[in-house]
């Protein structure tokens, strides 16, 4: 460790203003920065809000994230070996191998894709590289279907990388999502990779049924939905990282603990999912006609377990750049994507899947909800120093 | 009742008229660098087309529809049809109301007045408020309170997404964004992506 320690001393000088490479510094930086902790903090940038390192925070969203993946890798082989019938025939590791290798490449060409675009604009620009990019690159493979072709992952990674941040200057100054605007790309470029039944499960058997938990819901037919323990530890088809709720929330209590995440706006997320949940089914008209009146019946917890709804509140909604910074404005803006999420799967037939789209949605109202914050906090006070003069 | 809320909620989230039918762009692009004016325009355009919709669905359905003068002129006016003449007179209807829209505004708000500037005649040329006209004659709404509630929902979505533009582009001010980007270019590639947000509401059957 002392020996590249002192390497990279020895060659920094050389990638300094003036230097040998000095158009090279920002490079050279990432890589220092990544290797060794480095002795300065975050100055600027609307992420910031401590003195915490952002090469900290991202590490430690990072370290939340590998329950899920490993979970995911784990369910992609279990879900071949269970549509092939041989289940019973093979190992918890060979299960885990078999997702192992389906995933790696899809998080290769997520990584090499995003920073490749992430070390050429900070080049171009002058301005250091960020850590932002190891969330965004984690997370886009944990919400493709284990199916997606990997240069379509490469497409929609370079649009989220260069259209979804780049634009904006980078990390921290995003207004969406960088990984869900990649899966909402992916979603209306390529519907056929990302819905139906062919895509959740890796090299199934044909007459194995590989619908989702929510294609299924969506078409009323409730009896064939698997129960609700066995959707809640995540043995059921879907995206890579999203199917456990109990691995998700391990990585939440690890985001919490730390402080990383806002509990205000996971909690009134799922408050929201399940408020809309049981409006619905207050609602829902005793003679039911339509697969939506159907659906409208589905147990509000069931909202809670199923799909995308638990990794998108606990990873896609909290994340500190793009969600609400006021401190009520989160409780408005997570109970709105609960209550839009549940609305849309129940509501739209086009998309089984409404938690991505309600993020999306609620980001772009971001701003809007911590304006209207402002300004009232701003009038509460101005009434309050008049009654005092 | 519940077919007037429909389409309420349907004119302001699925068929808005910004990110559906990319109509209004050039006040939506041109006065959105704060949310307190753009919100003062919004208002303008929901006031101008909850009031010219119901009027122009009048008009259309009592004198330039075929057959619309029969009232008037008994069953000799069957043959009658004046729709060729809608055009104009829509324009004539939103002119004379933005005029009125205006004096208003002078009158009670004159720091909106000077801060709206030319946009606020300009309503009157916004092809968000004659689209929301034109859609009523070919949607054929059946009552005038259906034309209302269109016209009123049309313009609450407008009004949406002019907002929730000003609040972004208001946080892009701390953003770095490249040079050749500024000001329009990233505006149009923020109006893209928010177009790709209110796609959630695509496909609901109301």
């Amino acid at each position: 460790m002392k020996a590249l320690r002192d390497y990279l001393s020895k060659q920094k000088p050389k990638f300094q203003k003036g230097g040998k490479f000095g158009a090279f510094q920002s490079t050279f930086n990432g890589f220092e920065s990544f290797l060794y902790v480095p002795n300065h903090t975050t100055k600027s940038g609307s992420h910031l809000r401590d003195a915490i390192d952002l090469k900290r925070t991202m590490s430690i969203v990072v370290l939340a994230l590998v329950p899920a993946l490993l979970f995911g890798m784990y369910n992609v082989g279990y879900q071949h070996f269970l549509s092939l019938g041989q289940l019973a025939n093979e190992s918890i590791f060979s299960l885990f191998f078999y997702g192992f290798v389906k995933v790696l490449p899809i998080i290769i060409v997520s990584y090499v894709v995003g920073l490749a675009i992430e070390f050429f604009a900070a080049q171009k620009r002058g301005h250091e590289i960020n850590e932002g990019y190891l969330v965004t690159g984690m997370l886009i493979p944990m919400v493709m279907p284990v199916e997606a072709p990997l240069w379509m992952v490469a497409v929609v990674t370079a649009f989220a990388v260069i259209f979804g941040k780049e634009v904006f200057g980078g990390t921290g100054m995003n207004i969406w999502n960088p990984a869900l605007i990649a899966r909402a790309a992916f979603f209306f470029s390529y519907p056929t990779k990302i819905s139906g039944d062919s895509v959740w499960i890796a090299d199934k058997a044909d007459a194995f049924s590989g619908a989702t938990p929510l294609a299924t819901a969506a078409t009323g037919s409730f009896d064939k939905l698997p129960d609700l323990a066995t959707m809640f530890y995540g043995f059921i088809p879907g995206s890579i990282g999203e199917t456990s709720t109990l691995a998700i929330l391990l990585g939440a209590v690890i985001l919490l603990v730390t402080g990383i995440a806002s509990w205000r706006i996971m909690a009134s997320v799922f408050a929201g999912g399940l408020a809309m949940g049981l409006l619905f089914n207050a609602c829902a008209p005793e003679q039911a006609m339509t697969a939506a009146q159907h659906y409208m019946n589905l147990p509000a917890i069931n909202h809670l377990v199923m799909g995308g709804f638990a990794f998108g509140a606990v990873f896609m909604a909290t994340d500190p750049v793009t969600s609400s910074q006021t401190r009520s404005g989160k409780y408005i803006y997570g109970f709105l994507i609960g209550v839009l999420a549940v609305l849309i799967r129940v509501l739209n037939p086009a998309y089984p899947e409404g938690m991505m789209l309600a993020i999306l949605f609620m980001n772009t109202f971001a701003p809007l909800v911590d304006h209207f914050v402002v300004q009232s906090n701003i009038k509460r006070r101005l009434k309050r120093a008049k009654v005092n003069a | 009742m519940e077919n007037l809320l429909n389409i309420f909620v349907k004119s302001i989230f699925i068929d808005n008229m910004v990110f559906a039918y990319f109509l209004g762009m050039c006040s939506y692009l041109a006065v959105s660098k704060t949310v307190k004016t753009s919100f003062g325009l919004g208002i303008a355009v929901v006031f101008v087309l909850a009031i010219t919709v119901p009027v122009d669905f009048l008009l259309q359905n009592y004198i330039l529809k075929e057959g619309a003068l029969t009232w008037l002129l008994g069953d000799a006016a069957n043959t009658i049809d004046l729709s060729f003449l809608s055009f104009i007179m829509f324009i004539a209807i939103i002119a004379s109301m933005v005029q009125l829209v205006e004096m208003i505004v002078e009158k009670f708000a004159p720091a909106l007045y000077t801060q709206l500037g030319i946009f606020l005649p300009l309503i009157a040329v916004n092809c968000a408020i004659l689209g929301g006209s034109l859609f009523m004659q070919q949607r054929d709404y059946s009552s005038v309170l259906e034309a209302t509630s269109f016209g009123l929902g049309s313009g609450i979505g407008w009004l949406l997404a002019i907002v929730g533009i000003a609040a972004i582009r208001e946080k892009l001010k701390y953003s770095n964004v490249p040079a050749p980007l500024r000001g329009l270019g990233i505006t149009f590639i923020v109006t893209g992506l928010m177009g790709i947000a209110f796609m959630s509401f695509m496909g609901i059957k109301l």
